[in-house]
């Protein structure tokens, strides 16, 4: 067979390579990533254009910390990219990661999106906010608090309350009204659920679409990549039934979280890791990045993707994230405690 | 029928006892290393997590995950029994397309199937499409529809991709008893439905126990389709008690507390496979089979209630698949997608091999010397099966990590070489993970083969001259060759569909079919990993043609 020959070689030739242990020349920046491959694939490649720097990636779903921790001086991670500020803050907390003071880095991300040590900078900025049925829902301001109002019983549509994303934003409902007020609150918006809490951000849209339910929570950028997606197009119907709400603006403004990075503390390839952190911080790379995930860019000067733009404008809640990430904990704790994973009393 | 007694004096019970029971003691203590491992981590717990843990997750969370495990458990106690029984005892249309099609959904990964089920059975999924056609419905509030992601939904999507187990064991049980019992209740009179509930069930016991123990098992240690349909099992706990709260002690906990759910199942496992430690000396049964012919209706109703698990189980998961990979067709030869399929199958392979050698090595112990003990001790082995992947990765990282920056650390000192992340940065810690994980596959296949070998043969050998050693490489592995076969494909199997120890544990860089659905399926675009699935699906498709040969009957 002609065909079999070449692709044989190239199949073998990839084994050979992938099961070899990485060569850490100077020439290559290796990265622990929560972010899935191909989302930084276009940034890296551009970096890669401009530096000759190579650079690897490892695509980690859980586990990142005890596996820094387990690996320790023999580590090959330089990099690390996560998202949700819990993730970041956790791997600095166990001290995966060493300071930087770089003038660069500092000057590109504003001082309230990084760690004041210089263990974590933030890239890029998503907010949670309110997906609303542009057929139900007629108000165009809402508050967080006002999900748990009865008025929205059988309404309400998230994804299960112990994913990340869900965790920080009751974190800062602690952070800002204590842990009674959020437990009461989160109680409320419990009984308001139109359904167990299942699926991802995209599935509350679906359901809003579907007309389960009424207001979802979510992430800014989903919608984004809803009303884009050229390969599922039944995702733009999804996206195009709801309207996007930032809540509290008019007061502590719109719960938001972070995609961030760190200098892992043993990074094999110190001076190659922090040519990339200063790209990656650079208001071009950032409007890329935000080009390709729709999320908020946070240097000052560079513009969110047009979709994104289209929103509105959004005012974030200026509270700490580093208050955020200390009462993860408790937040998940809570949603134990009240059981908002079993959905609504029926 | 003829059966002789049960396995005690053997012919290798006085050989090989001298090496082959301390290497089994040694490679059971290597592969108990990651539990031992989790079982540190639990005791280094705070008092203060243990009881939010004690308190408010094992109480609903254990009612849950018990409620699926039984749902489970009869669901595929029903499919996998009543096509056995139909397959094995009757003729009928598309009979023998359907003996082995019915074994298919095994290729078809939980965490896939649950996705398919959604698009599927969702409301945006054709079969929703329907309904609002047919009733003349517009939104999802005029009609009531089953909602797959709720635990019945659960029950449901394992259910029709774990049966086969139940299939394949009851199955090979029924061929081996023949049907000489069966044929005598006929002619003593016996309708056939009576036939199925007094004789034929008894008869069967331990065949449905051991494939659902397997069903049950799989059930326990599922994160990906309990996380995409909702369902807050022990394990789904596992993960936001460790991610969410920092408290991999806590998360270790709940693992534990998995594992003695897990113990009792093999414990009633056990019980099963003890009652069943007899021999056939002669095959001749098997021969005497004349399959019953169904005719009209009755025909109709055996083909279809054979053909629907089918049907739902592994036509709907790969047409849907079929729907988006078409559109990527072209990437079928990209680089990245070869170097996937490459890593996985030699994955597989490596695996594979090495788990059949250890389970060769525990089996052929255990016909040494079958004592209490010594079973228990066998039976440890596979209680890797139960533990989610994810912790199997961890409990396996954390010590060989250990070793390696050991090892690293002396050598750097002693002669000034590196060895660096020798074991858990080289894939061996991956392969490791793999065994831990499916040696309950390997050596239950591998025991229950070795079983059906009567021992008068290891005393025949023996008397005729061959040599302690001989009588294993001569006699015993050459008759253990379907046995070997199908403990190694199914070990295969399970390494290429294997997701979350394959994450974590895998050397820098490298990617397997697995790790590339997952790529897109965390970003809940499954759509794009869509042609990797269906790979991961022909893989795993493979050894059921294999199996279904070999076992042609």
């Amino acid at each position: 067979m002609p065909i079999s020959s070449p692709v044989l070689k190239s199949a073998l030739f990839a084994v050979a390579t992938s099961i070899s242990t990485p060569a850490l020349s100077a020439e290559t920046v290796n990265i622990y990533s929560y972010r899935q491959a191909d989302l930084i694939a276009p940034l890296l490649e551009a970096f890669t254009k401009e530096t000759g720097i190579k650079t690897k990636v490892q695509f980690l779903k859980k586990g990142m910390v005890e596996k820094l921790k387990a690996e320790g001086k023999n580590s090959p991670a330089d990099v690390i990219l996560t998202v949700d500020i819990g993730r970041l803050s956790e791997i600095t907390n166990s001290g995966l990661t060493q300071q930087i003071s770089n003038d660069n880095i500092d000057g590109n991300i504003p001082e309230s999106f990084r760690d004041p040590s210089g263990n974590w900078f933030g890239l890029t900025m998503r907010g949670r906010v309110v997906y609303a049925s542009k057929d139900r829902v007629s108000q165009n301001t809402i508050t967080y608090e006002e999900l748990a109002d009865p008025k929205w019983k059988g309404k309400i549509c998230t994804r299960s309350g112990q994913h990340a994303y869900n965790i920080a934003l009751i974190a800062s409902m602690i952070a800002n009204k204590g842990e009674e007020f959020t437990e009461t609150w989160l109680t409320g918006v419990k009984n308001n659920l139109a359904r167990k809490p299942n699926g991802n951000d995209r599935a509350q849209a679906k359901g809003i679409f579907s007309g389960e339910c009424d207001l979802g929570l979510g992430n800014t950028y989903y919608v984004g990549l809803m009303q884009n997606n050229e390969k599922d197009p039944e995702q733009k119907e999804w996206a195009n039934s709801m309207k996007v709400l930032f809540p509290n603006t008019e007061e502590r403004g719109t719960h938001v979280n972070l995609s961030g990075m760190a200098l892992a503390k043993h990074a094999p390839n110190k001076d190659a890791a922090l040519k990339l952190m200063e790209f990656l911080s650079s208001g071009k790379a950032q409007e890329l990045y935000a080009e390709v995930v729709h999320e908020y860019p946070l240097k000052e000067g560079t513009k969110p993707s047009a979709t994104v733009a289209g929103f509105g404008k959004i005012k974030p809640d200026t509270l700490s994230l580093d208050a955020i990430a200390k009462l993860r904990k408790k937040a998940s704790q809570l949603v134990d405690k009240v059981g908002y994973d079993e959905g609504p009393a029926s | 029928m003829t059966l002789i007694n049960p396995v005690k004096q053997t012919g290798i019970a006085k050989f090989g006892t001298g090496y082959l029971m301390p290497g089994a003691v040694l490679f059971v203590l290597l592969l108990c290393l990651p539990v031992i491992t989790l079982l540190v981590l639990a005791l280094g717990g705070t008092l203060d997590s243990f009881r939010h843990i004690a308190t408010t997750v094992l109480p609903s969370a254990g009612l849950t995950t018990i409620v699926l495990m039984i749902g489970v458990g009869l669901m595929t106690a029903l499919i996998g029994t009543l096509s056995a029984w139909l397959i094995t005892f009757f003729d009928f249309p598309f009979k023998h397309l359907l003996k082995w099609a019915l074994m298919l959904p095994l290729a078809v990964p939980t965490y896939i199937s649950a996705y398919t089920f959604v698009e599927f059975f969702s409301y945006t999924g054709s079969m929703q499409e329907l309904v609002r056609t047919l009733g003349g419905y517009t939104s999802a509030r005029d009609y009531w529809f089953p909602d797959i992601r709720s635990l019945a939904g659960t029950i449901f999507v394992l259910g029709i991709v774990l049966y086969p187990y139940v299939y394949l064991s009851v199955r090979a049980l029924f061929m081996l008893q023949g049907s000489s019992i069966p044929d005598s209740a006929r002619i003593l009179g016996a309708g056939h439905i009576r036939l199925f509930i007094r004789i034929t069930l008894p008869l069967a016991r331990p065949a449905i126990i051991l494939g659902v123990s397997l069903a049950m098992m799989e059930t326990i240690n599922d994160i990906g389709a309990v996380e995409y349909l909702g369902t807050r099992t022990l394990t789904f706990s596992v993960f936001s008690v460790w991610l969410n709260q920092s408290d991999l002690a806590g998360a270790a906990q709940i693992a534990i507390f998995l594992l003695l759910l897990v113990a009792i199942l093999v414990f009633i496992e056990n019980l099963s496979r003890g009652a069943r430690r007899y021999h056939k000396t002669r095959t001749s049964s098997e021969q005497g089979f004349n399959p019953r012919r169904l005719k009209g209706a009755t025909a109709l109703v055996a083909t279809v209630s054979c053909f629907l698990p089918v049907l739902i189980g592994f036509g709907i998961p790969v047409l849907i698949l079929s729907e988006f990979a078409i559109k990527d067709i072209d990437q079928l030869l990209s680089p990245s997608l070869l170097e996937a399929i490459a890593t996985t199958v030699l994955l597989g392979l490596v695996a594979a091999s090495l788990a059949v050698l250890g389970g060769l090595l525990l089996s052929l112990a255990l016909r040494a010397k079958p004592g209490r003990m010594n079973i228990l001790m066998v039976r440890l082995a596979s209680l890797g099966y139960a533990v989610p992947g994810t912790l199997i990765a961890i409990g396996v990282f954390i010590p060989l990590a250990a070793f390696d920056n050991a090892l690293d650390g002396i050598l750097r000192q002693t002669v000034g070489i590196s060895t660096g992340l020798l074991l858990t940065g080289s894939g061996a810690a991956l392969i490791f993970a793999y065994i831990v994980r499916f040696m309950a596959m390997a050596e239950g296949s591998l025991e229950n083969g070795l079983s059906k070998i009567s021992p008068n043969l290891d005393m025949a050998a023996r008397s005729l001259g061959r040599s302690r050693f001989k009588v294993v490489t001569q006699v015993l592995l050459p008759m253990m060759r379907p046995a070997i076969a199908s403990a190694a494909l199914l070990v295969f199997v399970d390494v290429v569909k294997e997701l979350s120890a394959t994450i974590l544990l895998r050397p820098f860089g490298m990617n397997t079919l697995a790790t590339n659905v997952y790529d897109f399926a965390s970003q809940g675009r499954v759509e794009d990993g869509a042609l990797a699935c269906l790979i991961i699906i022909c893989i795993g498709i493979l050894p059921v043609v294999l199996l279904s040969r070999n076992k042609s009957g």
